[in-house]
């Protein structure tokens, strides 16, 4: 049994851009997802952080095959789910279960949270009879932490943090290996974003799961995680030990990206050096090329633009950075076929 | 950890729920009691009715309304009380049947559109605007003049007129409920496409469905009444609402009630139609559930 459960390779998430109504043919393509290579290891929690629209999500997404990828492979437990026929997917879907941002929208409004919880195990035939399935739904209820006479309220009734939990319960009642939090605790009071947090840990450990814990906020991540992958532009630029990315990292974004989290110690948050990064990022429709970075980079020099950086040792032990500082590794830019338009960098 | 049972339906059975805020709503409850009271007539019409449909007695022809004839009577002595018991049945058996077949062909076609969209939207959706080109009527009036007049013909009439109606409001619905997270986070369990469209799409893209529903009934009774008048739908001596008004307006000027009775037939029934379909709307939401009965009306 490989020590991997989940892997990505060149893996892409192209969206056409207009084309609507009779032209078929789209205007744009969209690169949410652009090559990315992920390994996620059996038990451990991986921590995904990047801006908003960096393509942390569709990342997410797509290793559950809930958005359809356009290139590369996904592997879970060394099947390559891409080509994954209807039972195979369905009992993919069993072992991979998705926790959503949003708590309001996504249980629905006219079913109980029994209902609601009970669902994967009507799906895939789980705990027959239905004096199991309502057993197996109070033990589920009270493993995240509400009571079990809650079960025939509909979702109106509860709170953000509850309906967050009862969310974490329908994504575990398969017995799931492998859980994506997709900003789950984003849409939350602070207060609340504690409890969730400490949850997801406590049943990390008790279930054995393997979590993806997709986020914007890095001090969430670098709480919870054992591994973070930073993403930017549709690719993972750095990854690696918690420890080592929260605070030493070694791609000019990453530190970019850590200088913004505030320091609890009053002395060292006056001594905190902010690197602000000039401009916005770069439309996931205009690539640029080589280094996706090198326009807002304050250290790009002459291979950025010519060569596609890929990940390579550096720092810690078994941290990866995408930046040529390190070394110049990568695909060169082919010049009669550009990657995307590319504006040229200040 | 004790393995105690809960409950996985709602903790008072939904029917009861719903059944005890429609009694609440009071004006939806009035509609409904007075279109149950309007079936069971239409029902055992030959047992409700005094006299025979079509039983004539010139002598008598043209009364006014009277204790022995409470509606009157129409120009060839029918009782007119008689006939609008007995045009009930014609009339709520085409409305009935033709929204019926309506609403089922139509709401497939929608959900398959919406929900799919692409090619099967492209080529359902067209269909539906090519038989929504038409006027209602002239549609009507085509249908029945291939297959000929008869009260079969009406309710397919009627109901090819319709279908497209529910099919876009089905279609509309189905649009935004099929982009809600919780039909994405159903399938992030391994919920089917079956699974998806009937227990979730569906029964969230339901209200306006609904609304259409009864307002589709009332336009229906309408529509056979419309049809009756222009000689294609119920054939006379045979009552229906739709052809004694037809038939009663030559009297107008003369004899008011043999339209009026018939008129208030439609309207009340119409209006029972749509009150009963904004309160289903409102009962059928465990939203609004909570709010009525919690803090009532």
């Amino acid at each position: 049994m490989s020590n991997v459960l989940v892997s990505a390779r060149g893996l892409e998430v192209h969206f056409p851009i207009g084309g609507g109504g009779l032209r078929r043919t789209p205007a744009g393509l969209l690169r949410a997802v652009d090559g990315v290579d992920l390994d996620i290891h059996r038990g451990e929690t991986l921590g995904l952080v990047g801006e908003s629209g960096c393509g942390k999500s569709t990342l997410g997404n797509a290793l559950l095959k809930l958005v359809p990828s356009t290139g590369g492979t996904v592997t879970f437990d060394g099947t390559d789910i891409t080509s994954l026929d209807r039972r195979g997917l369905k009992e993919m879907r069993r072992r991979a279960g998705m926790v959503f941002q949003d708590p309001f929208a996504s249980l629905d409004p006219r079913r109980t949270v029994a209902q609601t919880i009970a669902e994967p195990l009507e799906v895939h035939g789980l705990h027959g009879g239905r004096r199991e399935r309502a057993a197996r739904v109070g033990e589920l209820l009270e493993l995240v932490g509400l009571d079990r006479s809650v079960a025939g309220r509909y979702p109106h009734e509860f709170s953000g943090g509850q309906r967050q939990r009862v969310g974490i319960a329908r994504a575990l009642a398969g017995e799931p290996d492998f859980l994506v939090c997709d900003e789950a605790i984003a849409s939350l009071d602070v207060s609340v974003q504690a409890q969730v947090l400490n949850l997801l840990r406590r049943l990390q450990r008790r279930l054995g799961l393997t979590l993806l814990f997709i986020s914007h906020d890095l001090s969430a991540v670098r709480h919870l995680s054992d591994r973070i992958a930073v993403m930017y532009l549709g690719r993972v630029v750095e990854i690696g030990p918690a420890a080592a990315v929260g605070s030493d990292p070694q791609m000019p974004y990453t530190q970019a990206l850590l200088s913004a989290v505030p320091l609890p110690h009053p002395a060292m948050e006056r001594e905190r050096k902010r690197i602000v990064l000039r401009g916005d990022v770069p439309s996931p429709a205009a690539v640029p090329s080589g280094c996706r970075f090198r326009t807002r980079c304050p250290y790009a020099f002459e291979p950025c633009p010519t060569v596609d950086p890929a990940l390579q040792p550096a720092g810690a032990a078994g941290q990866l950075a995408a930046c040529h500082l390190h070394g110049v590794v990568g695909r060169p830019v082919d010049e009669e076929t550009p990657q995307g338009i590319a504006p040229a960098a200040e | 950890m004790t393995a105690e049972p809960v409950p996985l339906r709602p903790v008072r059975p939904r029917w009861r729920e719903t059944l005890g805020l429609l009694v609440r709503n009071k004006v939806a409850l009035g509609a409904a009691l007075v279109l149950l009271a309007i079936i069971v007539v239409a029902v055992f019409d030959r047992a409700f009715a005094p006299q025979s449909a079509n039983a004539q007695d010139i002598a008598d022809r043209l009364q006014a309304p009277s204790w022995s004839h409470p509606f009157g009577t129409d120009n060839l002595g029918r009782d007119i009380l008689s006939r609008v018991i007995i045009g009930a049945s014609v009339s709520l058996k085409v409305g009935f049947l033709s929204v019926g077949l309506a609403l089922v062909v139509g709401t497939l076609l929608g959900l398959l559109a919406g929900y799919y969209g692409g090619w099967v939207d492209d080529v359902l959706m067209r269909l539906m605007d090519m038989l929504f080109a038409f006027p209602a009527v002239l549609l009507a009036i085509a249908i029945l003049a291939i297959r000929g007049p008869g009260t079969s013909n009406t309710i397919i009439a009627i109901a090819v007129v319709y279908v497209p109606i529910f099919a876009r409001v089905t279609r509309a619905s189905v649009l935004g409920v099929r982009e809600e997270v919780y039909v994405r986070a159903s399938r992030s369990v391994g919920a089917s496409d079956f699974r998806l469209l009937t227990r979730h799409v569906l029964p969230n893209a339901a209200p306006p469905i609904i609304v259409q529903t009864s307002v589709s009934l009332a336009f229906a009774v309408l529509a056979e009444a419309a049809l009756s008048f222009l000689g294609l739908g119920t054939q006379p001596p045979n009552p229906s609402w739709g052809l004694m008004l037809a038939e009663g307006r030559e009297f107008i000027g003369l004899a008011w009630w043999l339209a009026f009775f018939p008129g208030m037939a439609i309207v009340v029934t119409v209006l029972c139609f749509n009150l009963l379909g904004d309160g289903l709307r409102d009962v059928l939401d465990p939203r609004q559930r909570t709010l009525m009965a919690g803090g009532g009306r």
